[in-house]
């Protein structure tokens, strides 16, 4: 899609705000300066991140499926939550969904884990 | 340019690209933290993953950088049949540099004297991620994605760039399935310079649209 660069008329942005764009949808609207802070990727996002790719190429689950769950969780899951943990989020529900493993599993696990130890190092099982 | 990061220097206590460092693995465990750990655990005592897999996506994700965007900006620059090719088809013709573009369907949009063009992912943070690496933080954040398809040269003045009133700007919406590189204008004074040379102009910002290359 290309867009021209002329404004968007403010009557048209209320009329597709009111005619059913979703939270994601933000093309157009309002917002306040970009803001240029960055950081280096740590070792637990870049691993949210293979995941993502590596359970994609094997079939388990779709990038559509993925942009479901991440519209899905919402405009306060967006304010609230940093971009990978919304993404460990989304693909835990769609490797649940695939029956990859259970969300029971899922619980006793992440129960276990945090009982291995209070920092992200520790929790390994081989920590 | 505040947002480039070619530095040659570094500053104390700074990463290479300029940022603070973070630790990795001495913050208080985070819920998220556990679901991912517990996730990676899981897939793998399940057979669906390898340890070595992981590591080697991560491996794979690390090495990709605008370095290669800038290759095949150089190469563009200084060869007209695959500057031609590259417009045609970007994801074929940096397959024929070696780069791995995945499934990736990639659209090279070139400036012009009177044309900039710009990338955006206003519905989520689709990227050229195999040929620039994973995109940096603002490309994601709300005021870029609202603003960049609305008020594209204010956005840009955010970044140091004023175009002038005559360039027509055309801001490209990348979607999952299609995603665009710019090939910027190679710049005026660099006729004697090999592609290598040519390739250490070219900035991350510059394939985005948010900059351009610098200036021998």
């Amino acid at each position: 899609m290309v867009w021209t660069g002329r404004a968007v008329l403010p009557s048209l942005l209320t009329m597709s705000d009111t005619t059913g764009r979703r939270w994601h949808d933000m093309g157009g609207q309002d917002a306040g300066p970009v803001p240029m802070d960055g950081h280096d990727f740590t070792l637990w996002e870049k691993r949210v991140d293979a995941l993502m790719v590596l359970c994609g190429q094997k079939g388990l689950f779709t990038v559509d499926g993925l942009r479901r769950a991440l519209e899905d969780m919402g405009e306060d899951a967006f304010e609230r939550m940093s971009y990978y943990e919304r993404w460990i989020a989304a693909v835990n529900q769609n490797l649940v969904e695939a029956g990859a493993y259970t969300l029971e599993e899922l619980g006793e696990r992440m129960h276990e884990i945090a009982a291995r130890g209070p920092t992200y190092g520790e929790a390994q099982a081989d920590g | 340019m505040p947002h480039d990061h070619h530095d040659h220097f570094h500053h104390a206590g700074m990463s290479p690209s300029g940022h603070p460092y973070r630790a990795d693995n001495d913050t208080p465990l985070s819920y998220w933290q556990r679901m991912e750990i517990a996730v990676r655990e899981l897939m793998v005592e399940k057979g669906h993953l390898t340890p070595a897999e992981i590591a080697a996506q991560i491996e794979a994700m690390d090495a990709r950088s605008p370095a290669n965007g800038a290759a095949v900006v150089a190469r563009a620059w200084t060869d007209p049949a695959f500057r031609a090719r590259l417009l045609k088809n970007a994801s074929e013709a940096s397959r024929e540099m070696g780069f791995d573009i995945g499934p990736l369907n990639l659209i090279a949009v070139e400036n012009t004297a009177d044309t900039h063009n710009l990338i955006v992912c206003t519905l989520c943070s689709c990227y050229p991620r195999n040929l620039l690496g994973l995109p940096p933080d603002w490309y994601k954040t709300r005021a870029y994605r609202s603003r960049a398809v609305r008020e594209p040269r204010a956005v840009l003045r955010e970044f140091g760039l004023d175009l002038p009133d005559h360039v027509t700007v055309r801001v490209h919406d990348s979607t999952a399935d299609m995603r665009y590189i710019v090939l910027p204008a190679r710049p005026d004074g660099t006729d004697g310079m090999d592609e290598a040379q040519l390739a250490a102009l070219v900035t991350r910002d510059s394939m985005i649209g948010t900059g351009l290359p610098h200036r021998p």
